[in-house]
């Protein structure tokens, strides 16, 4: 059965929704610190 | 608490690298399915992942409610300590016992529910107040990330296997997604609502939506379904070393999971303080509702001249 390549899909697909995720927990931390530095000013 | 999350993350992201490398070179080949059964090892463990997040979004819910009234507080402590015990004693009368299905052990049913007890109590003794509304949020969106890689896995290995992407009408596919599209709704709720009420509403709606955990776990034991018969338990018959790699790879998914939680949370009470910031700030600033009111503009002070 050739379906090795599904199984690279799989792992791939896992951490691609992984990695978009800690990305978007990044941007949302960045935005945040953003914010408080302008309420400090 | 901070400065140990470098030190732990680079720990975890060794342990997942380490069961990786078991996953594809450890584990033995399986003979029916060859190489692509090792999606078992990203699929299963997410979906166990997912689960237990889930389960603590729930316990933080019940315990987010009940925590509105002392007397209510009370009742629900009840309650779950006499479920405790009967969950624990009933597993070994007999009667009951003929009841559960081929597989499952009454001490692995009595064990679980202490745990669950166990685990409500720890929860409200760690997560005071507005911390279990925290953890709620959190544990459902991380919860939702790792039901998503369920349900795009659960596809692409049931393509090569079974012929099809996806068994329409099959129950373990149809109630993980209703589980998913339930928790997307909660996040849904919780981003766009303003009301006060909110927090409440989604309390209740994560306590409907944990209904389903157990309907989407045990479906594989009480339906026929196109989906394979779990793998612990319930008459699955693994081989040990399959099992131990996929417990390894378990263990790696669960420190992932808290690292991101953690991270999830913390990212929760920053919003938080950052809002009421804000607010206070808009209270305090000229012109705003509790500054000083000076004559001139003041509709009053002209009505009394």
């Amino acid at each position: 059965m050739n379906s090795i390549k599904f199984l690279y899909a799989a792992y791939i697909a896992t951490w691609l929704i992984h990695g978009l995720y800690l990305g978007s927990l990044a941007r949302r931390y960045s935005r945040l610190r953003q914010r408080m530095k302008d309420l400090r000013k | 608490m901070k400065r140990a999350f470098p030190i732990l993350a680079v720990l975890t992201a060794l342990f997942l690298a380490y069961a990786f490398y078991q996953a594809m070179f450890v584990a033995p080949t399986d003979a029916l399915q060859g190489d692509v059964y090792r999606i078992i090892y990203y699929h299963v463990p997410s979906a166990w992942t997912a689960f237990l997040l889930f389960f603590v979004n729930f316990v933080a819910s019940v315990q987010y409610l009940a925590g509105a009234k002392p007397s209510t507080k009370r009742a629900a402590n009840w309650i779950v300590i006499m479920a405790g015990v009967v969950g624990f004693i009933a597993p070994f009368i007999p009667q009951v016992q003929r009841q559960l299905p081929t597989g499952m052990y009454p001490s692995s049913v009595a064990t679980t529910a202490l745990i669950i007890a166990g685990l409500y109590f720890l929860v409200g003794k760690y997560f005071p107040g507005q911390s279990l509304d925290v953890l709620a949020v959190t544990t459902a969106e991380v919860g939702v990330v790792f039901c998503t890689i369920v349900l795009v896995t659960g596809p692409i290995w049931a393509r090569p296997v079974w012929g099809i992407w996806w068994a329409p009408g099959d129950i373990r596919l149809t109630s993980t997604l209703v589980l998913w599209l339930i928790y997307v709704s909660y996040l849904v709720l919780r981003r766009f609502s303003d009301s006060a009420q909110t927090q409440k509403l989604a309390a209740v709606l994560a306590v409907f939506g944990a209904l389903d955990v157990p309907l989407v776990y045990f479906s594989i034991w009480f339906f026929r379904t196109q989906h394979p018969q779990p793998v612990i338990g319930g008459g699955g018959s693994m081989d040990p070393r399959m099992l131990h790699v996929l417990l390894i790879s378990w263990m790696a998914f669960l420190c992932f999971a808290f690292l991101v939680g953690w991270s999830r949370y913390r990212l929760e009470w920053l919003r938080r303080e950052a809002e009421e910031a804000e607010a206070l700030e808009s209270l305090l600033e000229p012109g705003g509702p509790s500054a000083p009111v000076s004559k001139a503009k003041d509709p009053l002070s002209r009505a009394a001249r």
